[in-house]
Parts: C-alpha cells; structure tokens; sequence
C-alpha cells in the first residue's frame, strides 16, 4: 500500500481528521494528523483489517523550541500482517501541550506515555498512570526540552523518607489491617 | 481447629538484587508464595544519553549509543549508522554491509551467551555460567583483535568502519564458529532435557500472541509467543534477504520457549557467520569513498596539504547532516531495535530516540510474573532478558 492509499483509507475511516502526507527519507510513509482525532484514527488504524497496524513500535516527541508548533508526539506503527510501516506525527503547541492518550488501544503506550510526560511535559488525556517514569517523583522540569538548563546542579529530594503525624500512623495501620488481613 | 489468619506480605525486591540484571526494583505483593500484584519501577540507571548526544558531533554519538544497551554494541552502532546514512543518502559498499551484518550476528551470539549463563546460574545450573562466560570470552578477544576494545570496540563509523579488518580475522572467526557450534550441543545436553530445568522453566511466564503483540514485544519474548516477527525478514536490511537462514519460533510462551528460541537463534547466527564471512575479502574498501565524512588515510594527511585540511575539517567541526529525520528499525539480540534520529542540518544531532525493546519487555514484566509463584519471578526476569542499560538509558 503507497502512502496515497494509506492516507485515502484512513481519512475515509475517520472523515472529521486533518491528515497530510509529509516526505521522508527512509522508506516510511509518514503523516501528519491533527491532534483532536487522535483516538480515532488510533482505533482506525488498529481495527481496519485492510490496515490492521496492531503493533505500536515506538511513541516519542520531539521538541522543536523555538519554533511553534512547538511539539511533535511521533508514533511508530507496524503491521504485521500487511508488513507495513507508518509513522503518524502529532504538533502540539508549546502553551498547551497535552494529547489524548492512545493506551487503551495499544496497552504498550503505557510507559511510553510516560516517559514522553517525564522527559517533555506533554500530557496525554486520560492515562491510566500519568507519573514520572525515569526521572525522581518531585523532579523539577522536563530534561528533553531544548530550554532546560542542563548545567544547573539540583538536588533532588526523593530521598527523604515520608514524614507523617502519630494520627496519621495510626490512621494507615488501621486501614491496612482492615484491608489486607484475612 | 481455630481459622488461621494470613495476611499478605509486601516485598521489596531490588534494586539491588543479584538476579534483576541490573538495578531493576519490584514491589510485590505476595500471599503465601504467590505473587498478587507486582510494580516495577525503574529509571535508577538512567544517565540522560539521548540528552548527551545532543551536544556532541555525529560520529561522536557511536561510543554513547554502544553504552545504552551494553550487551549489543555491535548492533546499537550499526543501528545508529544505518539511521545517520540514510539522512546522507549514502551508498554503502557491499563489503562494508557484509561486515556489519557479520559482527551483528556475532554480537548476538555474544549477547545470548551471556543471556545462557545469567539465566542458567539463576535457576541453578552454575555450570552453565561458566562455560558460557568461556566461549564468549573468545568473541571479546575478536572484538579486541578488530578495535582494541572489548565491550564497546566503536567500530562502526558513520559511512562504513573505522579501518580495514586486522590480519587473522578470518582466522579467529573460523575458529570461534568451528568451536562453538560442539559448545552449543554441550549447553543442550546439560539444559534442555534436564529435569530440575524443565520444572523450573516450563508452564511459567507465559504470555499470550495476542499479548505480545499489545505489548510490543520483539524479539525472542515475541517469537517464543507464537509471533514470527523478526525485521531481518519483515523489513530487510543490509542485504538480509540475501542470506539463508531460518526464524526459530514456538507457540507455548513460556520461560522454556525462550530458551530454546534463543539457541536455535544462535545456530542461526552461526550460518549467518559463515554466509557473510565467505563474502568478506581480507583486505578491500571499508567505507565511502565520500571526502566529507571519510578522513583519508594518515599517509596522506602527512604528505598532502588537502588531505590535512579535510583531516583537520573532519576532526574539528565533524560534517553535517541534511534536516530530515530517519529511522532504520535493525534485529538486535532483544528484537526491533532502532534509533530514530531527527537532524537540524548542523553538525549535531537534534534529537536521537532509542527504539528500546528492554523497556517494553520490562513493562510487560507484571503481567508475566502475577500469579505465580515469588521463586518463578527470578526465571522470568532471567527469560525476558532486560538489559537496564536499554531500560533506562
């Protein structure tokens, strides 16, 4: 399938998105997609036997600071049944920098997800588990975007154990015995 | 007799564990031996790389990539060149693609073999370890003989490889293969039908096709699961298609069919090795004949003041790479792997994202191991073969 029959399938799928062919050097059919219609497409492009693109390679962002639209989310998709590739790429500005999440169609998006929040900031609608993955829970900052300072020592606090009242001691062990012992 | 009160028992295991390969940490949840919840977390090894590489050059990226996944450097280089050559619209010499695709499957080899014996020691077959550990011992030394380096030799260069193959390399690698093709039957006979092994291995861990497939598992997780990918046939690179070789795969998905995946990879492998070491001239062209990105010989940068100049170019400000952005997916030891590398047109990389199938297996982990029993989750991180390096980056 050449990418003008993807991109005429796909748009036939779902007739309310945005969709444009982007050219590349390698030999993978890339499209640009606008950002409302996400989880659509995603269910189109999974469930759609003539596309069935029912494995999720890859899901990362890249900053493009400063120009605006500031975001790309890129998904690297595969289907194994037509061997086909395709890479959908998502902009997001820099003011309002959230997607809807796709984990619910492609369960592996789940970390990937994650890991796209820690590094860059951009939040996906509707995760399951919106938290940092690699970096320390209290980190300061998204370490992928071009404008973070990189030289600048920070100490991350993660360390310190979990303070709590006498009350609240109490309070947890009452909750944990009513919950957990049989 | 009065009821007996259980409750559930919460265990920290890791990050420093011996057996999570790494510093990989679980929460588990047990009630009895039984494993009720498990939540990895990880990011303790995480050095910030694709961050680094965005202040270097491009050639200097080779030796930073080699260190994400530290079992397969071979095959994280060749990944990152293949990337890099496609945003340069190079041609790459023919001999050049046969001694990459030659050292890839060496590194897989390697990379199983440490595998074996990581594996084979945790659930009690310590043999196993060291007689792993001896035949891989012989591939370092070939890493040795090419680069001077053992784990990390940066061999690859963008635009081919840094020089021509050493005297005696054809030499070492007959050797290596003559040997290690008896080796392989021995670890055969001492696991494969060993009854203490099978127990341990079989029935445990499984996941499903349709799982694997959600889950985005590549590699010998994915292919011990019922699902015959593998890029080398899917989407040929390098001249894959050209060589004979088979894609072992089974249906059951437990720990027991991704051990025998991965010794039949290994034969595999070997033909592989003897395929692409026939192709292979002793002496000949190691890189484009392409004078922005290839520095010429040093005999010439000695005697011609052009060959200095395009010296001096070269190791000062590097070359630059048309904007653009590629991704070249390759089979690495653990499945897809691949660097998608988008460029600015400068002579440093933007953005490099690392495909890492560590991390997807790692994610699938708690699927694997909820349900069974806390001694099976030491054989299940031990099958699924994470490298913390490629976890984490």
């Amino acid at each position: 399938m050449d990418a003008d029959t993807l991109v005429a399938t796909l748009q036939a799928a779902v007739p309310d998105a945005q969709i444009e062919g982007a050219p590349t050097v390698d030999p993978q059919t890339t499209i640009y997609v606008s950002r409302d219609e996400v989880p659509a497409l995603a269910r189109a492009l999974r469930d759609r036997p003539e596309l069935a693109f029912d494995f999720l390679a890859e899901l990362t962002a890249v900053d493009y600071w400063p120009k605006e639209p500031r975001y790309e989310v890129v998904y690297v998709l595969v289907s194994l049944a037509h061997r086909l590739r395709l890479r959908m790429k998502v902009r997001v500005p820099a003011d309002d920098p959230h997607v809807a999440t796709v984990s619910g169609v492609w369960p592996a998006a789940n970390w990937l997800e994650r890991e796209v929040w820690d590094l860059f900031g951009i939040a996906f609608d509707g995760h399951p588990d919106p938290r940092r993955l690699l970096m320390p829970e209290d980190w300061q900052g998204y370490p992928l975007r071009k404008d973070y300072p990189v030289q600048i020592r920070m100490i991350p606090n993660a360390s310190e154990a979990l303070q709590v009242t006498e009350e609240e001691f109490r309070a947890n062990l009452m909750k944990d015995r009513l919950t957990r012992g049989r | 007799m009065p009821d007996i009160k259980t409750e559930v028992m919460t265990v920290n295991m890791g990050p420093q564990h011996p057996s999570t390969h790494g510093v990989l940490r679980l929460v588990l949840e047990l009630d009895g031996e039984t494993v009720l919840t498990a939540s990895p977390t990880i990011g303790y090894l995480h050095t910030g790389i694709e961050k680094t590489t965005e202040q270097k050059k491009w050639q200097q990226v080779i030796p930073l990539v080699e260190r994400m996944d530290y079992l397969s450097a071979q095959s994280n280089s060749m990944a990152f060149c293949l990337s890099v050559e496609k945003l340069l619209a190079l041609e790459i010499p023919e001999r050049v693609s046969n001694i990459r695709v030659l050292l890839a499957e060496l590194q897989r080899i390697n990379s199983h073999l440490v595998w074996l014996g990581t594996h084979g020691m945790e659930v009690g077959a310590v043999s196993v370890m060291l007689y792993c550990f001896r035949e891989r011992e012989l591939l370092l030394n070939i890493n040795e003989l090419l680069a001077g380096f053992r784990l990390f030799p940066s061999y690859m260069r963008v635009g081919g490889l840094r020089e021509d193959l050493p005297r005696g390399f054809h030499a070492a690698v007959v050797a290596f293969l003559d040997r290690f093709g008896p080796k392989l039957d021995e670890y055969e006979d001492l696991l494969t039908k060993n009854e203490i092994y099978l127990k341990r291995t079989q029935g445990v861990g499984v996941i499903s096709k349709e799982a694997a497939v959600a889950y985005s598992l590549v590699g010998p997780i994915a292919r011990a699961a019922g699902v015959d990918y593998d890029v080398r046939r899917f989407f040929p690179y390098l001249g894959y298609e050209t060589y004979d070789f088979a894609v072992p795969t089974q249906t059951k998905g437990d720990v027991y069919s991704r051990y025998l995946v991965r010794v039949a990879e290994m034969r595999e492998s070997m033909k592989i090795c003897r395929q692409a070491l026939a192709r292979i001239t002793p002496t000949g062209i190691f890189a484009v004949a392409d004078p922005r990105i290839t520095p010429p010989p040093k005999d010439r940068v000695y005697t011609e003041m052009e060959a200095l100049i395009q010296h001096f170019l070269i190791y000062s400000q590097g070359f630059t790479v048309p904007a653009g952005e590629a991704y070249v997916p390759v089979e690495g030891p653990r499945g897809e792997h691949g660097f998608y590398v988008v460029s600015d047109g400068s002579n440093r990389p933007w953005r490099i994202k690392s495909r890492a199938p560590s991390l997807l297996a790692c994610q699938a982990l708690e699927r694997m191991i909820v349900g069974g029993l806390i001694a099976d989750v030491i054989a299940v991180i031990g099958s699924i073969d994470v490298v913390m390096g490629d976890v984490d980056r």
